[in-house]
């Protein structure tokens, strides 16, 4: 009697011990060590801007002599906050020590997942539309769908790599040394590179970084400036650099982000949403042609997502390329082929097992997530951290990777808007759907293609992981029929496409001068 | 009572029992008695609390459960029970593409002691603790709220009750502590109100309290009204059109009856059944929840046991 009492209170407390015990969330981002690069890179002055006309084309000022009065207060600033530091301003210092491109990267990822919710319908069934000038009001400025941050990811990592190109430039031209090498007595807490000091390169990545958030995420304002004081602050605790250094950096960062800025109010993003008309001429066209139109499944119909955002202008491919590489059109909803890959879906949403709804919610990157270019970029930037790049190099890499997702979304896009075919669940209504079901045409897989694109770069950059790279692209591929959202047509073509995109983005990593 | 263990596994695993003294009321199995049987369940709502603002959802339309509980209660002892429940689940919603979930849920097993029994100003009074655990039974998806089964962590709870009866009318009131382990998701990384690079999710812990009233014969003739609160300690709010995810906030303030009625002339065989509604809510449907079973008690012959 006593011992089966004793049991069950044993084999409570042993479930009470579990539970409590599994409660500790370490996100792997807060593992990553402070940046120390293998290779600092000093000729990235020579490398290939994407934007700029030369590294020069925005001035920075002389820096004040390092024998100055004002330098040794700035070596005084250095001093005395070493001598009061908090655990919470260590903390900041480690965390941004990781690499600057890096926790920029991860903040406009956190920023898209925060915006990526659809806006809730007006009384009428209409639904309003995001604006920009008044990003605070509901609906709140952006709705950051994948289209919208595969184009703000590039920017981002593009403008990164051309001011950290300036940089370059610039710290070679000035030659300004390191405060600890001025002044022996100050302590560098994190490791820097050997090369010079102004202007401060984390500085102008976090400048330009700033900018660009700020442009794509303008009710963001506050948070990004607290974020951009922290960036600068944490070069001067660490003793790797003095104000000036900083301002100057933050300074070149800005001027070099506002060319992209200038350029990103006219690539035509902006008039992506279209009109009622565009929407209406787009199910006419289709209608036209005898096959059956995409309708929304949402309830009230939604418009289809950013149907004009083939036309933006990307980094990679000029307009006339993106139509000229549209691929040929799904099979006709009246075909024998449609049929039967209508009938896989069917099968696929009937028998699912554990591991097929493992692989779609693992790849869903639906609502409220960083999308599935921002998913990439996950996955670029752990294996990233393991190779030791200089911050220059991690901006390159990332804006190769980026400027590919941009531009597979454009094809994408404007692939699934000539076309305008159904969703499979709105052809057979016995489909049920394993994840949220997109609010846009069907053919090509948006997943498919900014999975292609994303791992023939990265298997570029990173060829000891080229097998596995393409492995999660297949299998993001597969998700989206897995999850019955569909066609086997959709992936494939959508894959080819991407890949090919990827092929654009060696080209121009072959030639860029930093390999 | 050695033996009994296996037999009431048995029952356990091949049998879906219902049962007569649950973890909320203050009745105690007698000793070698064994109650068990199965009740189905059926919940349903179309309104649901997004944060805290109710609202319909044209692309969910009505969500719908249907359950049935397997339970079993053993008396060890006139004062220490104990009590395991494992429920079938199967969730759908009527509009949007969205697939339904079934399959089998969590196994609850817990043991119930009254610590306290005597008169007091002519009422009879009790004091019980209750203090058990919850474990996965399956590896169902966690992380596909509100259609999933359920949360996938590993609960421990504790909870005190108290119970007074004068006649035949009786109060009983208890509160509860649900310590939640974390879950695991499908995703490496997902959003809540920052960015967290894990596929571990944690849980806030739960606290409930649950007043109920009424009048009982024995225990097999039972009508009562039942009030039922539940708090998350933490958690955050589902935003304007965002999905809910587990590590919400999840308050319930529910309001219903309940009742228990022997069926005559069949020595043992009771039919339960209630019907609660939901008041107010966070991030939480406005449910209304029904249930009905049966449940049959049976004693052990004396021999059997050592």
């Amino acid at each position: 009697m006593k011992s089966v009492k004793i049991a069950l209170t044993v084999l409570v407390l042993a479930i009470w011990g579990i539970a409590g015990c599994e409660r500790e969330i370490i996100s792997r981002s807060s593992e990553f060590e402070a940046l120390n690069p293998a290779n600092a890179d000093s000729g990235a002055r020579f490398w290939k801007p994407v934007l700029l006309a030369s590294p020069d084309e925005f001035p920075v000022a002389n820096p004040i002599a390092v024998t100055s009065a004002d330098y040794k207060l700035e070596m005084l600033e250095i001093k005395s906050w070493q001598n009061k530091m908090t655990q919470a301003e260590r903390d900041q210092m480690n965390y941004w020590s990781a690499g600057v491109v890096l926790r920029w990267n991860e903040i406009m990822r956190e920023l898209v997942a925060k915006y990526n919710l659809p806006p809730y319908q007006n009384e009428d069934g209409t639904y309003p539309i995001p604006n920009s000038a008044n990003p605070l009001a509901y609906p709140f400025f952006p709705f950051s769908n994948p289209p919208y941050a595969a184009r703000a990811y590039a920017y981002l990592s593009v403008a990164q790599y051309d001011a950290l190109i300036a940089s370059s430039h610039y710290k070679a031209t000035f030659k300004r040394a390191r405060p600890a090498v001025t002044d022996v007595s100050i302590k560098q807490l994190i490791p820097a590179t050997a090369d010079f000091a102004y202007p401060c390169e984390e500085a102008v990545a976090a400048g330009a970084s700033a900018a660009i958030l700020t442009l794509m995420f303008p009710g963001e304002q506050d948070f990004i400036q607290q974020k951009l004081t922290e960036c600068k602050n944490y070069r001067i605790m660490a003793g790797v650099n003095v104000r000036s250094d900083v301002d100057a950096g933050v300074a070149l960062g800005k001027s070099v982000a506002s060319k992209f800025i200038a350029r990103a109010r006219t690539d035509r993003a902006g008039k992506a949403v279209g009109t009622p008309a565009d929407w209406a001429n787009l199910e006419a066209k289709c209608a036209a042609t005898g096959e059956t139109p995409w309708i929304s499944q949402e309830s009230p119909k939604r418009p289809p997502m950013l149907p004009l955002f083939g036309k933006t202008l990307g980094f990679l491919l000029d307009t006339n390329m993106v139509v000229a590489s549209r691929p040929a059109g799904p099979p006709s909803t009246k075909s024998e082929q449609f049929k039967k890959e209508l009938d896989e879906v069917l099968w696929y949403s009937e028998h699912p097992t554990r591991e097929r709804m493992r692989i779609t919610h693992f790849w869903g990157d639906g609502v409220a997530t960083y999308t599935p270019p921002g998913h990439w970029n996950a996955i670029a930037c752990e294996d990233f951290v393991k190779l030791r790049y200089s911050e220059v190099r991690w901006a390159r890499n990332l804006a190769l990777l980026n400027m590919s997702m941009f531009d597979a979304a454009i094809c994408c896009w404007d692939t699934k808007y000539a076309y305008f075919n159904p969703r499979p669940s709105q052809v057979n209504s016995k489909i049920k759907t394993l994840t949220g079901l997109p609010n846009f045409p069907a053919f090509s897989s948006g997943h498919s293609t900014f999975s292609g694109a994303a791992s023939i770069i990265l298997g570029h950059i990173n060829p000891g992981r080229a097998n596995d790279y393409d492995a999660m692209a297949k299998e993001a591929s597969l998700s989206r029929l897995y999850g019955a959202i569909h066609y086997r047509s959709d992936i494939e073509v959508g894959m080819q496409m991407g890949q090919n995109i990827g092929l654009k983005a060696i080209e121009r990593a072959k030639t860029d001068g930093a390999e | 009572m050695k033996r009994h263990l296996p037999i009431l596994l048995l029952i356990l695993a091949f049998t879906k029992t219902s049962f007569a003294q649950t973890d909320t009321d203050g009745l105690m199995m007698a000793k070698r008695n064994l109650c068990g049987g199965f009740i189905y369940g059926y919940t349903n709502w179309s309104q649901y609390w997004e944060g805290t603002a109710l609202r319909k959802n044209e692309n969910i339309g009505t969500f719908s459960s249907h359950s049935v509980m397997a339970m079993a209660n053993y008396g060890i002892t006139d004062r220490f029970n104990v009590i395991a429940m494992a429920p079938w689940i199967s969730n759908k919603v009527s509009a949007g593409t969205l697939i339904g979930q079934s399959g089998i849920q969590d196994l609850s097993v817990l043991v119930k002691y009254q610590f306290l029994s005597r008169t007091i100003l002519g009422m009879d009074v009790s004091a019980i603790g209750l203090f058990g655990g919850s474990l996965p039974l399956t590896n169902y998806v966690a992380d596909y709220l509100p259609l999933s089964l359920g949360l996938q962590s590993k609960n421990g709870f504790g909870r005190i009750l108290v119970d007074a009866q004068k006649g035949n009318w009786y109060g009983t009131a208890s509160a509860q502590y649900i310590v939640r382990s974390n879950t695991r998701i499908d995703r490496t990384a997902y959003y809540t109100t920052e960015m967290i690079y894990s596929n571990q999710v944690a849980l806030p812990d739960v606290f409930t309290y649950n007043i109920r009233a009424g009048w009982r014969k024995d225990a097999d003739l039972i009508v009562e009204m039942v009030y039922d609160q539940m708090n998350t300690l933490g958690g955050f709010d589902m935003r304007k059109n965002e999905m809910p995810f587990l590590s919400n906030t999840m308050n319930a303030s529910r309001i219903g009856i309940n009742c228990k009625l022997p069926i005559p002339s069949t020595n043992g065989l009771s039919f339960m059944g209630s019907a609660m509604t939901t008041l107010a809510g966070r991030n939480m449907g406005k449910a209304n929840m029904f249930t009905a079973g049966f449940v049959y008690q049976a004693m052990f012959h004396p021999k059997e046991s050592k």
